[in-house]
């Protein structure tokens, strides 16, 4: 009879103990790890903007009104985590002059999955070393086997007096829509 | 759930592993004085889990290994907590060691068959503050460079070996990119990897010893869950309050200071530390060696501690006896006394030596300084030393100081804020040029003292007897008119700080400047601004400009200042005694021209972004 008067109490006490010794043995195991996972995800809260404007690219003397693409870098300021670079590469564009003077502006990128594409002279297409896909010169996916899941991308082009000016962005690469990189 | 375990454990064992540790009886039932193992293992592996997480952001290189902590700090979300938990707990650990082999030589489970796994203990104690040393001078600042820098010389007295030891661990002739990846690898891989196999060895060997009960045989034991893990999770819990205070401390008491850990400067080998001290733990040994001069120091250093440790080796051996258990005791107790009298005596000399004590708040100023340019102004690719040695409020003081002061007085001391011992024999400089400056230099009470031209050859020159007779004489007219001729002469200078003053009084300005050429009669001696061959004195154009300045630091011989009348004034720039940036500095830090942070802007992280030209 004794006996199983003491034994539920005991449990009682026992779940008591065993809560707290968790809660304890939690709260103090939480922290670090909250700090670490805290530091983690900073970049999620970070914003990769862009260059959030137009830059000075080349000069329309450097592209002639031939129709043949003509790979730029783009240069501006950057910041990575703590160091600030003034002037560097940040990117580069194809542009191409029409007979009718239009001037358009693609970026390099493969939407594919980020490779350098090379403009073929011969072919007057677009190639990615990677993986294959080809463009055509207006930047169209041009073969239906092509992995790349949109074409390249076009960006804007502005002309001020004689200096060329790209709205320079970077979009996210494996999607089959045009999506900045933020 | 149970199916589940079930099927685990005929797989793996590992349930089976859970519950025998959980069950298992504690002799003699819980005891708070068995938590240490679980607060020093909870310890151990919270550090192993916030350096692994601080590693995931540190950049172990000259150029990058204060700038990637500094942005762990105060970049980046959580920072200060991560760094503040792993900087504190080194900080706790020794003591935590140290209590626990207090307890165990106090205890006697030292003693046979545990001899093992007291010198394991040992061992882990030595390589806990091996990590603690390897771990302080990783963020490159100041204070760990030099406090490092000292420790690592000491391991070249080491007899035969000591020097090539020396330059293997340093990667080098002297401290530099080596040193970094090599301490780096040191703190985070090699002593961590034995830690780990010390701390198997010595788990393994307590679990075939078990408790040293105390209690006498017959009290009835209990399972360790809950009884004995509540008081664990209970100390852990204590323990991380600890830290937590410490991470806060400076707001709950409201001293200055940063939240968490302290970053100092970045490592300057150019630029002497005098606030460099060890850590806590290693204080005594710090004091300890101030004991002992010249080639005299390899005994406190090297043969001293061997002597300390080969007894601590030998305990389990002379403990055999009674005797030689109280032999034991006494000696580790009055090794703790030894060691506390020593750290306090150290902790005491720095609280009464002024020096430390100035060196101490400039370092923190500094280093607030050149985070807050960090932030705002980003690290350019070479460093963010390169913050501290462009930047005119931090070098400012220290080249006047060095430079100038033994002459010039800044506010009565050196720049610095130390006062000089060589009596002023040139004018204090500060506020240069300002209209408060000007109107005492024209004040015949103040021309002919110390402040201005009391000291040099000039105490009784043309213009010394001009402004004691003429100005002393000056009816009222005319002395409103020399307040104008004031104001006008220090718009010259364009000071910050008069900035809005003097666009305010523009008119003002006009008038005086043309009562500087013509009725005040300054422009009888003073060229200014036009060219005037037959000019005697210092041209007063653009007088304490930024130009104007560097022009009479580099040469205040030229013919358009001082010229041969010259008093003792070296030509800083014109004898390369000081460069051109260093010559700018000083002028800007006397002209108050230097960063200011931006107000009103709270202080956000930047956002991570190309922005166009």
């Amino acid at each position: 009879m004794e006996e199983k008067d003491k034994t539920p109490q005991t449990h009682r006490r026992d779940f008591f103990k065993k809560s707290l010794a968790l809660a304890f043995g939690g709260t103090a195991a939480a922290v670090p790890i909250a700090a670490g996972l805290m530091v983690t995800f900073d970049p999620l809260r970070r914003n990769f903007a862009g260059v959030g404007g137009a830059v000075k690219v080349t000069s329309l003397d450097a592209l002639p009104a031939d129709g043949v693409p003509r790979k730029f870098p783009v240069l501006a300021d950057k910041v990575d985590a703590w160091n600030r670079y003034s002037n560097v590469p940040i990117g580069a564009v194809y542009l191409r002059r029409t007979k009718d003077d239009k001037i358009t502006a693609l970026n390099v990128l493969c939407p594919h999955a980020g490779c350098f594409v090379d403009y073929m002279p011969g072919k007057g297409n677009y190639l990615c070393p990677c993986h294959v896909s080809s463009f055509t010169i207006e930047g169209k996916i041009d073969s239906p086997g092509s992995p790349s899941p949109r074409g390249l991308d076009e960006l804007e082009v502005q002309v001020r007096n004689t200096e060329v000016w790209v709205v320079f962005q970077n979009f996210q690469a494996g999607r089959p829509e045009k999506v900045p990189v933020t | 759930m149970k199916a589940f375990l079930d099927w685990l454990d005929q797989r793996t064992g590992v349930p089976s592993v859970v519950r025998d540790a959980m069950y298992e009886n504690i002799p003699g039932g819980a005891s708070w004085r068995y938590v240490w193992g679980t607060v020093l293992l909870f310890a151990l592996a919270m550090q192993f889990l916030t350096g692994i997480f601080l590693w995931a952001n540190y950049s172990p290189s000259v150029q990058t290994a204060w700038e990637s902590v500094n942005y762990i700090q105060n970049e980046m979300y959580g920072g200060w907590l991560l760094r503040g938990l792993h900087h504190y707990l080194a900080q706790i650990l020794p003591a935590l060691l140290v209590a626990h082999l207090v307890q165990v030589i106090i205890a006697g489970s030292y003693k046979a068959p545990r001899e093992f796994n007291f010198w394991i203990g040992l061992v882990l104690l030595v390589l806990v503050l091996l990590i603690a040393l390897s771990g302080y001078q990783l963020p490159w600042d100041q204070k760990g460079y030099w406090a490092s820098k000292v420790a690592l010389s000491l391991l070249g007295i080491v007899p035969f070996v000591g020097h090539s030891l020396q330059r293997i661990v340093i990667g080098g002739p002297d401290y530099g990119q080596q040193s970094l990846t090599r301490f780096f690898a040191i703190h985070a891989g090699i002593l961590p990897c034995c830690v780990i196999a010390a701390l198997g060895a010595h788990a393994w060997l307590f679990r075939r010893h078990g408790f040293n009960k105390r209690k006498p045989v017959g009290t009835p034991g209990a399972a360790f869950w809950p009884d004995q893990a509540l008081r664990n999770a209970v100390a852990c819990l204590a323990l991380m309050a600890g830290l937590l205070f410490l991470i806060f401390e400076n707001r709950i008491m409201s001293t200055p200071g940063p939240l968490g850990a302290e970053l100092s400067s970045p490592a300057d080998p150019s630029e002497a530390y005098s606030a460099a001290r060890p850590e806590w733990s290693f204080l005594c040994m710090f004091q300890f060696l101030k004991n002992f001069p010249g080639d005299t120091e390899i005994y406190g250093a090297i043969v001293i501690p061997s002597v300390i440790f080969a007894i601590f080796f030998l305990m389990p051996f002379i403990g055999r006896k009674p005797v030689g258990h109280k032999f034991n005791v006494a000696f580790l107790l009055t090794l703790l006394c030894g060691a506390a009298v020593l750290t306090t005596m150290a902790k005491l000399e720095d609280r009464h030596n002024a020096a430390y004590q100035l060196a101490v708040k400039n370092a923190r100023r500094d280093a607030e300084r050149v985070q807050m340019l960090a932030h705002y102004q980003g690290v350019p690719t070479g460093g963010a030393i390169l913050l501290v040695r462009n930047d005119a409020l931090i070098q400012g003081p220290k080249l006047f100081a060095k430079n100038c002061a033994s002459c010039h007085r800044f506010d009565g001391h050196d720049g610095t804020g130390q006062l000089v011992k060589d009596p002023q024999s040139a004018a204090d400089l500060k506020g240069f040029a300002s209209r408060e400056w000007l109107t005492s230099f024209l004040d015949p009470e103040h021309i002919s003292t110390t402040n201005f031209f009391g000291g040099t050859r000039f105490k009784d020159s043309k213009m010394s007897k001009f402004v004691k007779k003429t100005v002393a004489a000056y009816t009222p007219e005319k002395k409103e008119a020399l307040k104008k001729v004031i104001i006008a002469l220090s718009a010259e200078a364009q000071l910050k700080s008069q900035s809005d003053a003097d666009h305010r009084d523009a008119a003002i300005v006009t008038e005086g400047c043309a009562l500087i050429r013509d009725t005040m009669k300054c422009a009888d001696c003073h060229q200014f601004r036009v060219k005037d061959p037959d000019a005697s004195a210092p041209d007063l154009t653009g007088y304490g400009s930024r130009d104007w300045l560097i022009k009479i630091i580099s040469n205040p011989a030229h013919p358009d200042l001082y010229g041969d009348r010259n008093d003792r004034m070296p030509s800083y720039g014109d004898k390369a005694i000081l460069s051109a940036n260093d010559i700018g500095l000083i002028a800007d830090w006397l002209r108050g021209e230097w960063f200011e942070p931006p107000v009103s802007t709270p202080a956000a992280a930047p956002t991570q972004t190309a922005s166009a030209k």
